[in-house]
């Protein structure tokens, strides 16, 4: 215990000032009311859907929840649920063997809801496209709100994803 | 075992591992693998292809790894009736292996038990084969529901517990199926597939350069395997040698992804037993790691900066101090918390005797990678068949017998230990050079294998170019096909909550055997 306390002491705190909301991520006009600002409050729970990635932007995703970026310190914490999201972070390009489980899970998801597609492929289907085993772009399969490019893309540029879906204009 | 005991004319490859290849009858196929299996050899991968359009039929292709290097053997197969011998009762990990190419190419392994699909849910229609050069790429079909003839397990009080493929982690789709007697695990039976979309098929639209990406994204943790894999597939078909520079910063790259993976998996490993302290402590230093890995190399991952002919990042000037600064750091941190593990009272007792596979069930069931090495299984490329730069870092192999969690959680503490110790050499290594050897287009109908020891074992590519340097044929390999199935089997007679902890110590691709 002694040893545990110490290493703690001694990395300190390691937590990065939070960026903030990328409003250009934004693929439509959100009508985004005060009301469901209300709803949320200053907590959200996100369910991470993968559709069919390549796991790169998985990695990302994981990275969110380490010291530097801290992501629950911003309210925002991944729920083992869709049921009890808020809002769903989608990657990869949507496999046709995941349309369903996708669909399904979004339509397992309370309203109000949000979907943040991940990553060049849940932009554009990237790479993989659309073929026989791939739907492509996560907005082929369910309504996306944000986007977020890169390959993968950051942590910070997933946080201002999520921060650009929940925050008015 | 020597060549010649086998009785078949091989002829080498070409190329940065030894490697023979050779045309057998398909009666000859199992003697062979026999042979090979008793003499201490593995299945390393199998998979076929459609040659119909050279007049041919089509071809089944086994990569064996054997004491003086790989085997690759190819069957001739009716363009008709595409069947051959069944060897996954000599070889277990070809079951999945023999399933999928029949999934995809409509290849049959005659008298093989298990029949039923395994890489097709419901996206194409049984009596269609993807990887058959009529089946159109970009096709749309309506997507059926899968239904999937599970094994049921009968008996008083046993019950099934079905999870996923959207699991409650942030981790890749995939089914288990659980039936479990009180808390204990009876039978966990896999179900994969989820995430196939259509890699094999996909490069075939490519030429053999473009390929090199979509390589690096089979599986996005294994990148830089992946993409030395097939930078060495094209490379021994080209006959083309990367410079020295390029060969030490393609180590240096593997290496690091390797730290940083097992970083993550140590980190994980303490969450998983309820110590968040190791999650926090682990994953500093991997995220130092990735940021020194997007400030020096420009990017996080590594993604695409091993290409054909050599690499497409150089170390800056000021990158060896800062390299050497973290590698000092990284040794006396992971010491302290290798300490801390080790004296924990609550993790060791959920790390030991957990998801145990004992070296003898590992050999007879071909579990291969870091997992194998945890149970006993002394097999690692950079010290069996080491390539340029291996040859001369003399890598020193970390192995294990108890091949429980505890023993994957310290095969990882030296792994990453040693390549630590290897990015010194390296770094002691790098004189200044040429950074890529320019890669000519690949001779029409060329052959080329490239493996390479990732973090999670070994990952092969299997490459053919036809005309014009376009892929005819693209199999990437991932060593989770030999360990998905060791799994089911390291499950049994634990208890469901600790299926978790089990899965993380092996973490293998969802992605990279769905393809
Ligand atoms: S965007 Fe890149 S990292 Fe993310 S799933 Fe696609 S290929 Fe992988």
């Amino acid at each position: 215990m002694y040893q545990i306390l110490k290493q703690i002491l001694k990395t300190g705190i390691k937590t990065e000032p939070h960026p903030v909301a990328d409003d250009a991520l934004r693929t439509a006009a959100q009508g985004l009311q005060a009301e469901i600002l209300h709803v949320f409050g200053q907590a959200l729970s996100i369910r991470h859907v993968d559709a069919g990635s390549c796991n790169g932007c998985e990695l990302e995703i994981h990275a969110l929840n380490n010291p530097y970026y801290n992501i629950e310190g911003l309210g925002i914490k991944f729920t083992a649920s869709p049921r009890h999201a808020d809002m769903l972070l989608v990657t990869g390009p949507v496999a046709k063997h995941m349309e369903v489980a996708l669909k399904r899970t979004f339509d397992a998801t309370p309203e109000p809801k949000f979907v943040v597609a991940i990553g060049d492929c849940g932009c554009t289907g990237g790479i993989f496209g659309e073929s026989y085993a791939s739907c492509g772009r996560v907005s082929n399969v369910i309504p996306v709100d944000v986007a977020v490019p890169g390959c993968p893309p950051t942590p910070i540029a997933i946080m201002q994803g999520i921060l650009a879906a929940i925050s008015a204009r | 075992m020597q060549l010649e005991d086998l009785n078949i004319e091989f002829h080498a490859l070409a190329g940065a591992i030894p490697a023979w290849r050779a045309q057998i009858g398909a009666d000859r196929l199992q003697p062979v693998c026999a042979q090979v299996r008793e003499s201490g050899g593995r299945l390393l991968a199998l998979w076929g292809s459609d040659e119909r359009a050279n007049g041919q039929g089509f071809a089944l292709h086994v990569a064996l790894a054997t004491h003086p290097g790989l085997l690759m053997l190819s069957l001739a197969l009716d363009a008709n009736q595409p069947a051959y011998p069944d060897i996954s009762a000599i070889f277990p990990p070809a079951e999945r292996m023999q399933r999928a190419a029949y999934d995809m190419l409509g290849l049959c392994a005659k008298d093989a038990v298990d029949q039923r699909k395994w890489i097709r849910h419901g996206c194409w229609p049984e009596g269609q084969f993807p990887l058959r050069k009529e089946f159109d790429f970009t096709q749309k079909m309506a997507t059926g529901l899968d239904a999937y003839p599970f094994i049921p397990v009968l008996g008083d009080g046993v019950h099934e517990i079905p999870v996923g493929p959207v699991h409650a982690g942030t981790i890749e789709p995939g089914h288990f199926r659980f039936s479990i007697v009180g808390e204990r695990v009876l039978r966990l039976e896999e179900r994969l597939g989820y995430k196939h979309k259509g890699i094999e098929k996909l490069a075939e639209t490519m030429d053999a350069l473009q390929g090199a990406k979509l390589a690096g994204r089979v599986s996005g943790d294994a990148t830089c395997a992946y993409a030395w894999a097939y930078a060495m597939a094209l490379e021994s078909m080209t006959g083309v040698t990367p410079p020295p520079r390029a060969l030490l910063l393609r180590a240096l790259l593997l290496e690091r992804e390797r730290i940083h993976n097992h970083l993550g998996d140590l980190g994980y490993l303490g969450n998983d037993v309820a110590l968040s302290f190791g999650f926090a402590q682990f994953w500093i230093l991997k995220e130092d790691v990735l940021r020194a890995n997007g400030a020096l190399f420009g990017h996080r991952y590594l993604m695409d900066r091993i290409i054909p002919g050599g690499v497409a990042c150089d170390l800056p000037p000021q990158g060896k101090a800062r390299l050497l600064a973290e590698t000092e750091k990284l040794e006396q941190e992971i010491g302290t918390l290798r300490a801390i593990y080790d004296e924990h009272a609550g993790l060791q007792d959920r790390f030991l005797t957990t998801g145990r596979v004992s070296p003898d069930r590992a050999a007879k069931l071909g579990l291969t990678g870091l997992p194998g090495r945890a149970s006993g299984q002394a097999w690692d490329l950079r010290a069996q068949y080491p390539c340029a730069p291996y040859n001369e870092l003399d890598v020193r192999m970390a192995t294990h017998r108890n091949g429980d969690v505890a023993a994957r959680a310290i095969v990882r503490v030296e792994e990453v230990l040693e390549s630590l110790r290897l990015t010194r050499l390296i770094l002691d290594k790098l004189t200044e050079g040429p950074l890529t050897a320019p890669v000519p287009s690949a001779p029409a109908g060329a052959y080329g294998i490239g493996m390479v020891e990732g973090w999670r074992g070994e990952v092969l590519i299997g490459l053919q170019v036809g005309a014009d340097n376009r892929i005819a044929r693209m199999h990437p390999h991932d060593p989770s096909w030999q360990n998905w199935p060791v799994l089911e089997h390291a499950v049994i007679g634990n208890i469901v909550p600790d299926f978790p902890l089990i899965n993380k110590s092996f973490n293998l691709s969802y992605t990279g055997q769905d393809l």
